[in-house]
């Protein structure tokens, strides 16, 4: 196999690496990212000056993008039945219209508008002699050709500077129309300094105007909300699959297959399950203090770590019943798994992998690298925070900056007539005498091997030089970085849109994912990149026709 | 159905923009950019407008886009962007050392009225540009024309680049307008052919469908030169390819430099190809040798051999004006009927060379500037098409409304062969006219009863 062949000439410690990356730089630029460089220490990261969720240096390649992008594109994108209504020029809601691979599932008749794209194509005008009246008329015009239950507005950069004031518009039109909720996210691309600042303005307009809308009690067991998981490449059918399979019931989804109405009733749940901690922790701990809904860490990414989620679940309702179908369900769901890996696993054990991916995925991932027996020679995230690297305990000690604290905070009281503890004092006490932990993330450096290399916001320089120095056998980042390493001739996962794969999630996606990784690192392709006269060019005499 | 909430009844909309068939303008000035050999294109404003043009162009390419941000945060978006411009020119020639910077702006640093000129003039006088270095720019609002327009500013401002020595080169500039990497390739072959000497900008074959060998080149051997664009202002004369893509430029150089200039058809079909062919042939006074005219000569048979499956088959048509123009007459001359047009991109003129091609077709035509793909799915809801060409968007028609369809245009995103095999000139009318009965024979033989399956069509 070509990566097998491969030579690793030099054996480049972490030191050395960190050294490579940074000597380019000018002094200025150097400095700020060996703050953003960590070698590893496992458990107790000592290294004081290790930053993430600061600005990205100007004219320096990054993955980054918008607080646009991460509050319409992640968070809102992938509810079906809001019109997801973009003001601005026409760019912005062009290059999310469809892009991410979030699938849904609205039946024959069902409310979708996802395969649509709407923008008011603000044009100079607009820009000059403010553009509220074109967007009230947009709402009109999206209101009476499809009666959506609900429309929401997205700002973009000049919506911001221009002063349009969105959030009165779409009250007014809320209460012009009477059976449409109409709301606005402020989420102009220059907030924050990547999209986490736009998941944080989206997880405040869902909870403020979405969330409790609805009190009707859903029937079903086990209730709870799965946040922070957006169905990509299916990821959410798989893990709804499984909880059917146990009896759990999901109340709502943020966001992935998700509707209007799961955000509305999502208060009825009794457990918030939190899959992207990154995208989605400030609305699990919205509910908690309004609701009185209690909120645990989850990843349904890897066979294990869904056996452990599983487990956690059952463990915090505490019935028998649950508890013994959801280890019947392990027990019949992990033969396939322990089949595949059999199989897969002496074709990938010993390679190494690479990943930079979102705000908790790179985390996630690991867990499926690890069984296949791969190891994750360094990885980092894209738009992470501190306490998504070294845990939830560092949050008192992170320094809010001004580009965090242009960001709203909810203050939010529990509200009187919904306020419902889940679980009495004793209760949630004895669960967490026995080790069970609430509101706990132990981040991504925990799990990271001692002198692996965590990087945050990797740019094209330092993942090309990372590559070129480390050779890993598989590298993960995203679309935009997904060519640049495989003329590299290693194999690129995307992790944020899967490619073209999926679901990873869940016991058929781990096997989906052992697959698809076996056929990246083992492909015969990487080693056609050189003809045999480029292996063997000394001519050393001429063939004789005759 | 996947367009499921899309009524026949058509509603007048003032406001609101539904499937738009246009993006906004930088991503034009991005593509652009990537035509000149060496060159960073550098986004000015905040990072989601350089990721996502990255990633649209990434996705239809399957090539590494390499492009930098000014990273805007919303102190720069108060205080201004040229602390962020002047700190991205250093770091950028620092770390990638790129022959050239293309800056285009964005919706964000053209509303607060960042002033580029004046931001290179500060980088230069702080000594931010090395020597032999270049910077230039292209104001590009997102809130005007389309990504049309901001390929055809970008593609300004490199005429820009020229410096006419007063001594004639014998070369003919060919600006090829928003066409892929094949396209432009099979231009040179064809002015090799021959015998013409050209500089062609931009020119991004050798940049966006370059090899898989083991090796990564951020600025790949493609591209046209500094040198190349500077001599632009020394040669004989400029054919620019379409009014909306390459007009400017072209007009630039003739008003700066005094170069002459003929604006044509993008060179898409028969008819636009002969008048391509023919411009070359005056302007450089050479002989069209037979290879050409054979060439011509088989798309003329292949028409001809597949005539009965193309007559007064109705077309829907989406995409770029003067892609769409020169499309429009290629249907019409083969005896189609496109009657639905629509591009999202600004224009008067547009509709007006529309109606004057299809005027003898004998049926009404709908056609629309600065409309969208909701318009026309409504379109061929009230009337429906044997065919659909146009982007990937177009599958989601194509597949509510059972229409054989064609991918062609900006951005294709789920299939591959478009940076390789050429639609212009007498050999891409050939590869268009492959795909076109491909699909309806298709079609045909999808839906022929078993009696009258036939195996020789």
């Amino acid at each position: 196999m070509a990566t097998a062949a491969k030579k690793k000439l030099v054996q480049w410690g972490p030191a050395e690496v960190k050294a490579a990356l940074l000597e380019k730089y000018p002094p200025k630029v150097g400095r700020k990212r060996a703050k953003q460089i960590m070698i590893n220490e496992a458990q107790q990261n000592e290294t004081p000056e290790f930053t993430a969720n600061v600005r990205t240096i100007p004219g320096i390649i990054t993955m980054r993008g918008c607080t646009y992008a991460g509050c319409k594109g992640v968070i809102m994108g992938p509810t079906r039945d809001i019109v997801n209504l973009v003001h601005g020029p026409i760019g912005c809601s062009f290059y999310a219209w469809l892009t991410r691979r979030n699938q849904t599932d609205a039946g024959p008749d069902g409310e979708n508008y996802m395969n649509y794209c709407f923008s008011t194509d603000m044009q100079e005008q607009d820009i000059i002699f403010g553009g509220e009246k074109k967007l009230a008329q947009a709402i009109q015009e999206a209101y009476d050709l499809f009666h959506p239950k609900s429309i929401a507005v997205f700002a973009t950069c000049p919506v911001g500077l221009i002063g349009d004031d969105i959030h009165t518009v779409s009250k007014n039109m809320k209460e012009k129309f009477g059976d449409c909720n109409v709301y606005a996210f402020s989420c102009e691309g220059y907030k924050g300094v990547s999209q986490s600042a736009g998941h944080h303005i989206a997880n405040n307009q869902v909870f403020r105007h979405l969330v409790g809308q609805n009190d009707e009690v859903k029937p079903g067991k086990y209730k709870i909300n799965l946040l922070g998981e957006y169905n990509i490449g299916g990821d959410g059918f798989e893990i709804d699959r499984i909880f059917k399979k146990c009896g759990i019931t999901c109340i709502s989804t943020f966001s992935g297959n998700s509707t209007y109405d799961q955000f509305a009733s999502s208060h009825t749940a009794d457990l918030n399950a939190v899959m992207c901690h990154r995208s989605i922790n400030y609305v699990a701990d919205m509910m908690e203090t309004k609701y009185g809904i209690p909120w645990i860490k989850v990843n349904f990414i890897g066979a294990k770590a869904t056996a452990k989620s599983l487990r956690k679940i059952a463990e915090y309702f505490g019935e028998k019943e649950l508890i013994d179908t959801v280890e019947k369900v392990i027990a019949e769901e992990m033969p396939g798994v322990e089949a595949a890996l059999a199989e897969i696993t002496p074709r990938t054990e010993g390679k190494t992998a690479m990943m930079f991916v979102g705000g908790s995925r790179a985390h996630h991932y690991k867990e499926l690298f690890d069984e296949l027996k791969m190891k994750t020679i360094s990885a980092g995230y894209e738009f992470g925070h501190q306490d998504d690297y070294e845990g939830r305990q560092v949050l008192p000690n992170i320094q809010v900056d001004a580009d965090s604290r242009n960001i709203e905070e909810i203050e939010v009281e529990p509200d009187e007539a919904r306020f419902k503890p889940r679980k009495s004092d004793k209760e949630m006490k004895a669960l967490e005498k026995a080790g069970y932990k609430f509101k706990h993330y132990d981040g991504l450096a925990a799990d990271m091997d001692k002198g692996t290399l965590i990087i945050d916001d990797l740019n094209q320089y330092e993942a090309e030089k990372l590559v070129e120095l480390m050779k890993p056998d598989i590298f993960c980042a995203g679309i935009k970085e997904k060519y640049s390493i495989q003329k590299l001739g290693v194999p690129m996962k995307q992790l944020h849109s899967y490619d073209s794969g999926g679901p990873y999630a869940g016991f058929l996606g781990a096997i989906n994912f052992y697959k698809e990784i076996d056929r990246l690192v083992n492909s015969k392709v990487w080693g056609y990149m050189k003809a045999p006269w480029q292996k063997n060019p000394q001519l050393s005499a001429s063939y004789n026709w005759e | 159905m996947l367009l499921r909430h899309t009524p026949t009844e058509i509603t007048e909309r003032t406001a609101l923009t539904i499937n738009p068939a246009k993006t906004c303008q930088p991503i034009g000035a991005m593509y652009a950019a990537l035509g000149i050999h060496g060159c960073l294109p550098h986004s000015h404003g905040s990072q989601g407008c350089c990721a996502y043009h990255r990633s649209a162009l990434t996705r239809h390419y399957k090539e590494p886009i390499s492009a930098s941000t000014s990273s805007f945060t919303e102190g720069a978006s108060v205080f201004g962007g040229q602390a962020n411009m002047l700190q991205a020119i250093n770091n950028i020639f620092t770390v990638y050392n790129p022959e050239v910077i293309a800056i285009h702006t964005t919706c964000l640093s053209e509303t607060i009225g960042d002033d580029l000129p004046q931001i290179k003039k500060k980088a230069a006088a702080e000594g931010k540009i090395p020597e032999g270095r270049y910077v230039i720019s292209a104001s590009t609002p997102s809130y005007a024309g389309s990504h049309v327009t901001g390929f055809s500013n970008m593609v300004k401002s490199m005429a820009g680049m020229a410096e006419p020595t007063g001594k004639k080169n014998g070369k003919v500039n060919i600006i090829p307008g928003w066409v892929e990497p094949a396209d432009m390739e099979e231009i040179k072959r064809i002015t090799g052919v021959i015998g013409v000497k050209t500089i062609l900008f931009p020119d991004t074959s050798g940049v966006l469908n370059g090899p898989l060998s083991g090796e990564y080149k951020m600025f790949p051997e493609g591209g046209t030169t500094v040198a190349e664009l500077k001599s632009t202002g020394d040669s004989k004369g400029t054919l620019a390819l379409g009014e909306w893509c390459s007009a400017d430029a072209a007009r630039e150089l003739d008003t700066k430099c005094k170069v002459p200039c003929s604006v044509l058809d993008m060179p898409f079909g028969l008819m636009a190809t002969d008048r391509f062919i023919d411009a070359l042939r005056t302007i450089a006074g050479v002989n069209i040798p037979d290879e050409i005219l054979n060439e011509r000569g088989q798309l003329v048979d292949m028409i001809s051999d597949m005539h009965q499956y193309l007559y007064g088959k109705k077309v829907a048509l989406v995409g770029d004006p003067d892609q769409l123009i020169a499309m429009t007459e290629f249907l019409v001359s083969m005896d189609m009927k496109p009657i639905h047009i629509v591009t999202g991109t600004p224009g008067k003129k547009f509709e007006k060379r529309i109606k004057e091609i299809t005027k003898d077709m004998g049926c009404k035509v709908n056609v629309k500037a600065k409309g969208d793909m909701f318009l026309l799915h409504q379109w061929i809801k009230n009337e429906p098409v044997d065919l659909i060409i146009g982007n990937t968007y177009c599958k989601y028609i194509a597949r509510d409304e059972d229409i054989p369809y064609v991918r062609w245009g900006f951005p294709i995103l789920d299939r591959q062969g478009h940076q390789y095999f050429p639609t212009v000139g007498y050999k891409g009318g050939l590869r268009l006219l492959e795909k076109i009965t491909g699909v309806l024979l298709d079609r045909k033989d999808r839906d022929d009863s078993e009696s009258k399956f036939e195996l020789v069509l």
